[in-house]
């Protein structure tokens, strides 16, 4: 195998291991003398703990030591992306189901598991925030130590932990002749990642090695090192390939607890969450959006006023910035005259909610998408055409004064459109929807690798991103290989040990293609230029005499390959290139949100379903994404990345949805009564399409994608199940008792 | 060895093979843990995501559910069994149908698939997606990994 052109789609590297069981995950990373973990919580989302009875516990064989928040330095020491506020371990209280309160060691994990179920803890059940309604009743118990709060916050005495207005225009003023007022409502969903969460840690050096599944192992680095009072140099992080993150394994969870637990041991730990665990861990951010909009008789879109709640859970992790980064484009791909958006994140006593595929984009997409196509209706425009009157053509603004729209939007909902037969006839029972979604990528960050070229010409490429199934190791080498005409084969790429690979910011926000990617494109180049000049003096002629193509060099017509142009190079003592690629984007301190974004992801679904009246349950005919990715360096990655997040999309539309009972327990906890996708799910017909305009700021014109194919789907369908049925639905997801209760006149299925 | 352990001996990838297990030790567990075959995976750990399909006397088993002590005298398959030194045309189709994405489900689709065309060697894509249906992809991979067996079932790799 050679050849990896931008373009080709050359089979996934690491497939092999991936496919014979050779791929090790970190739960399969043998660590000598390894204690195991077991975390203890508490049957209640909010209680006040008394007492922690531990003896129990410790007598039980096998079992090292219990640790609570009296082992740990009092106050306990807190962490988090946005604000420290998360404890390492409960103290005091736990504030959501599943809060960890105290860790068994143990030599095994069924003795960490016995002694787990051994531990008595007495505590008191406390009156919790588990709704949206919940958090903004004043009457409510305060999630938060307001002592938490930096500075004069004058929200310290609501669970509003954040509050973001945003807006141009003047929305009071603006005239329309439609107005349509809805709310919407965007359930608790969990990433269920295949793989879960899996930590481990071990003293050593003077520091501590931790091994976790997380995405961002260089956030995890800094985190440890200012919780551990280390240098970052002593604070080492092995991060083998994720099985799935999906943003729930982006931020640093129960690591901060194992690390300290193996340092006060001197010996190492490891914890893996049991699956029901991580549902606890992580969750996608609940959402009601009221929205008001107004539209022209022509169908303009023309204000949008918003009142637009989030619920963030127990800590805020990096919800703020899922919420304020989606929010911020209020209309999404659309131009608007004027915007009112007032946005809150509130805490509740729930697992805190993090990144998760969309960033906070499908939440908004339901709304604005819904309110398209209600709009569509009322004035008897084509919901296509309602949709390419308003997009914003490329190089129009979406917010004032902020990046522009860098793409061809309005081809990829025709393609859409097309694809998926708009305008044909449909069966009795059918219907069509289409939506469009925008998310903002990344604005600042960095990433840098090394690239060594060995004596024999073969490469290492030494890179911080994680491949967590995106096949970023693919994307990578192919950039190498395109670049310095080195077979894949011949390039290796190390990854996942920040002891040996330089900083990148984060595996997220569909980032990787562009800044890694630049940065690998930057070392090429570097890479080059060492190899003309040293030829130049080896050679004795200026640099502009030594001409580099892919795989070789060329001096007044003599071609060398470039093993030959090493091996004169060095001479008789081998010797390597090696240089460093870096890729930065700095931000802005005067934008909203740190900085525009680098590009706009944005993707169009289109469905086609078959409804059964009996009993609201529905058939998915044709399910079609198109994503606008500038260039696809990998198209068959790229649609495979965008079917998964299509699938993932459907998850949240017809069947996920975290239930809570009143004691704030999270009630279908664990794969048996909790269902995503299976095969069984799967749209009759399902495609993916990729709009290339080489219109991106990465290599050949790539922008990021992988997120794009579940922005739009719930607003798609839930348009074509209104076309079919005639109802309306407004709360996903879209299972069939709630269709079926549409259909017969329940509270849902008709429009104001 | 704990009083409550107990010898087994079984066939693991056609190797004889004896370990003491405690009564409640999973086949999973002692695959990985004892015999150090990583391949399977665990994720649910009752019965509900296939990660950890291993082949048991012939039928594909959930092996998070089979207890240890229960397969003394057993033939088992995982997925280091499967392929042998080389790859099976169906593990070659996961690679050229893009089937695999993050693979933490992988090892437990291709044993699962493996025993699926065993017992219905020319499946239709409905056979082959009701057969895999307890094999969970968070990446969503499904028709693809359905088009990977489709392309091998019935030998229609040689084509
Ligand atoms: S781990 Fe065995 S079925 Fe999920
Ligand atoms: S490939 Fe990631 S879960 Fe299937």
């Amino acid at each position: 195998m050679t050849g990896a052109g931008l373009g080709l789609s050359t089979p996934r590297v690491g497939g092999t291991d991936r496919v014979t069981g050779a791929q090790r995950f970190a739960a399969d990373i043998a660590i000598e003398d390894v204690l195991h973990i077991a975390l203890v919580h508490l049957d209640c989302g909010h209680a006040a703990i008394e007492e922690i009875h531990t003896s129990a516990a410790t007598g039980i064989e096998g079992v090292v030591r219990v640790f609570t928040a009296e082992d740990f330095p009092n106050p306990v020491p807190r962490f988090g992306p946005r604000f420290a506020d998360r404890p390492v371990i409960a103290t005091g209280e736990t504030k959501y189901h599943g809060e960890p309160l105290a860790a068994v060691v143990a030599v095994s994990k069924e003795a960490a598991a016995d002694g787990a179920a051994a531990v008595r803890v007495e505590y008191k059940e406390l009156p919790g925030v588990y709704s949206i309604d919940d958090a903004l009743d004043p009457d409510s118990p305060l999630v938060m130590d307001p002592g938490l709060r930096t500075g004069d916050d004058p929200l310290a005495d609501s669970n509003v932990r954040q509050r973001w207005d945003w807006g141009w225009g003047d929305v009071d003023s603006t005239e329309a002749e439609l107005v349509i007022d809805e709310i919407y409502t965007f359930p608790m969903v969990t990433h269920f990642s295949i793989e879960p969460h899996t930590f481990a840690a071990a003293p050593e050096g003077g520091g501590v090695t931790v091994w976790s599944s997380i995405q961002h192992p260089y956030f995890l680095q800094g985190t440890l090192a200012s919780l551990l009072d280390l240098p970052i140099s002593k604070v080492r992080v092995h991060a083998p390939d994720p099985g799935g993150g999906f943003g729930g394994k982006g931020f640093p969870k129960y690591e901060p607890l194992v690390a300290m637990i193996a340092l006060e041991l001197g010996r190492p730990v490891r914890l893996v969450l049991t699956l029901e665990e991580t549902f606890q861990a992580v969750r996608r951010t609940n959402a009601r959006l009221q929205l008001r909009t107004g539209f022209a008789r022509d169908g303009r879109l023309v204000f949008i006023d918003a009142i637009e709640d989030f619920m963030m859970g127990a800590y805020a992790d990096i919800a703020p910035r899922v919420i304020s980064k989606s929010s911020y484009f209020a209309a999404g791909p659309y131009k608007v005259e004027s915007v009112r958006a007032v946005v809150r994140g509130l805490m509740s006593h729930t697992t805190p909610s993090t990144a998760f595929r969309g960033f906070g984009a499908p939440q908004m997409t339901w709304a604005i998408e819904s309110q398209m196509d209600a709009a569509a209706r009322a004035l008897t425009i084509d919901p296509v055409e309602i949709r390419l009157l308003n997009l914003a053509g490329p190089g129009e603004e979406i917010v004032p004064g902020d990046r522009p729209a860098d793409g061809d939007w309005r081809q990829a909902l025709n393609i859409a459109a097309e694809r998926v037969g708009w305008g044909e006839p449909l069966l009795p029972g059918h219907g069509r929807g289409i939506s469009v979604g925008l998310k903002a990528s990344a604005t600042a960050g960095a990433s840098y690798c090394i690239l060594r070229i060995l004596h024999d010409g073969s490469v290492s490429l030494i890179a911080g991103t994680s491949d967590m199934g995106q096949g970023a190791r693919t994307i990578l080498s192919q950039l190498v290989s395109e670049n310095l005409g080195v077979p894949m084969e011949r390039v290796t790429l190390v990854m996942g040990d920040t002891a040996v690979v330089p900083f990148d910011y984060s595996t997220s926000a569909s980032r990787s293609t562009v800044f890694m990617g630049s940065a690998v494109v930057d070392a090429c180049q570097k890479a080059i230029a060492e190899l003309r000049g040293k030829t130049a003096v080896q050679h004795k002629v200026s640099v502009e005499d030594v001409v580099f193509t892919p795989g070789q060099i060329s001096i007044d017509g003599a071609v060398y390959t470039l093993p030959e142009v090493l091996n004169d190079v060095f001479g008789a003592v081998p010797g390597e290139i090696i240089v460093t690629g870096s890729q930065r984007g700095e931000g802005d301190a005067n934008h909203p949100l740190g900085g525009p974004a680098s590009f706009y992801e944005v993707s169009c679904t289109a469905s086609e379903v078959w409804v059964d009246f009996e009993t609201g349950d529905f058939e998915l005919v044709k399910h079609i994404t198109v994503a606008d990715v500038g260039k696809a360096i990998n198209p068959q990655h790229v649609e495979m990345q965008d079917e998964g997040a299509a699938v993932m999309g459907l998850g949240h539309t017809l069947m996920e949805h975290l239930i809570l009972d009143e004691h704030g327990r999270i009630v279908n906890l664990g794969a048996l009564d909790y269902r995503i996708p299976t095969f069984k799910d799967m749209p009759a017909t399902m495609e993916s399409v990729l709009v290339e305009n080489g219109d991106g700021p990465g290599p050949g014109g790539a922008k990021g994608s992988g997120e794009g194919g579940l922005l739009a789907t719930s607003p798609a369908i839930a348009a074509a199940l209104s076309q079919a049925t005639g109802v309306v639905i407004k709360d996903l997801p879209l299972t069939p008792e709630r269709v079926w209760e549409a259909m017969h006149g329940g509270d849902e299925g008709h429009e104001q | 060895m704990s009083p409550t352990e107990s010898a087994i001996t079984l066939t693991v990838n056609g190797a004889r093979r004896t370990v003491r297990v405690s009564p409640s030790t999973t086949l999973l567990e002692m695959v990985r843990t004892r015999l150090e075959l990583t391949g399977s995976k665990e994720c649910c750990a009752e019965g509900e995501c296939g990660a950890c399909t291993m082949i048991l006397d012939g039928e594909p088993v959930n092996s998070c559910l089979v207890l240890a002590v229960e397969t003394d005298g057993s033939e088992v398959t995982t997925i280091e069994g499967i392929g042998g030194a080389g790859m099976t045309p169906l593990q070659e189709s996961f690679l050229t149908a893009g089937a695999i994405q993050c693979g933490f489900c992988i090892p437990g689709m291709v044993v699962a698939a493996t025993a699926l065309l065993e017992r219905i060697p020319r499946p239709t894509e409905s056979e082959v997606r009701e057969g895999l249906s307890g094999n969970l992809c968070r990446c969503g991979g499904y028709s693809r990994i359905s088009a990977a067996v489709m392309a091998v079932a019935g030998g229609n790799a040689a084509t």
